[in-house]
């Protein structure tokens, strides 16, 4: 499912897919509402594309590619934390 | 997933993890660089610049059915989150008509919710029945 990433120096990268959530009100339209995309529990999962590292490789992954599938996505601090 | 880049990623799977893993770490080891997917799931803390340890449990229809932030220095439990997983597709498989009381778990009883059970819960689900 996950693309193989060609090898090269640039460093992968990825991100939300499709439009981004607005955020901010038009200048000069009162007091600036910031619009929070806040996650909620029976929404949609924004989709994304990542690079990762899987079975020896390096792959492109796109959340959308696991429709039909249960999917656990974890956030972490960051590699070598402890817990 | 976390902010580092694959090949922290590599490093950290081939040097620490099949330590504890045989084989490695068997699923995508993710990297989202600036945090831009961790933003739009409200888990990015843009003051430390690292994720917070969120959890979402993501149905087949991609659907978030649940999820779970807890601050960094605190671990998750595997458990729980395989529980609620269970939890979520008998509830999918009844297609809406079954419940999981609290405490529920694989082989305890489920609720069909409905007019005759308003009322009568304290019938057929007992206190106890929350804590394993």
């Amino acid at each position: 499912m996950p693309e193989e990433i060609k090898a090269g120096c640039a460093r992968p990268t990825g991100g939300p897919v499709g439009e981004a959530p607005e955020r901010t009100a038009p200048a000069g339209t009162g007091p600036v509402k910031e619009e929070k995309g806040m996650i909620k529990v029976g929404g949609k999962a924004p989709d994304f594309t990542a690079p990762a590292y899987l079975g020896g490789k390096f792959v492109q992954v796109k959340l959308s590619d696991y429709l039909g599938k249960w999917v656990v996505l974890c956030f972490y601090p960051g590699d070598f934390t402890f817990v | 997933m976390s902010v580092d880049s694959v090949f922290v990623h590599k490093m950290w799977n081939d040097h620490e993890l099949t330590k504890m893993v045989s084989g490695g770490v068997p699923f995508a080891m993710l990297s989202d660089g600036g945090g831009r997917v961790g933003s739009v799931y409200g888990v990015y803390d843009q003051d430390a610049g690292v994720e917070m340890r969120g959890r979402f449990i993501i149905d087949p229809d991609g659907v978030i059915q649940g999820y779970e932030v807890l601050t960094p220095p605190v671990g998750r439990n595997v458990d729980e989150t395989i529980r609620q997983i269970q939890a979520f597709q008998v509830v999918r498989n009844s297609k809406g008509t079954e419940a999981t009381p609290s405490g529920w778990k694989p082989g305890k009883m489920t609720l069909k919710p409905g007019p005759d059970l308003v009322g009568k819960v304290w019938e057929v689900w007992k206190t106890s029945m929350a804590f394993d």
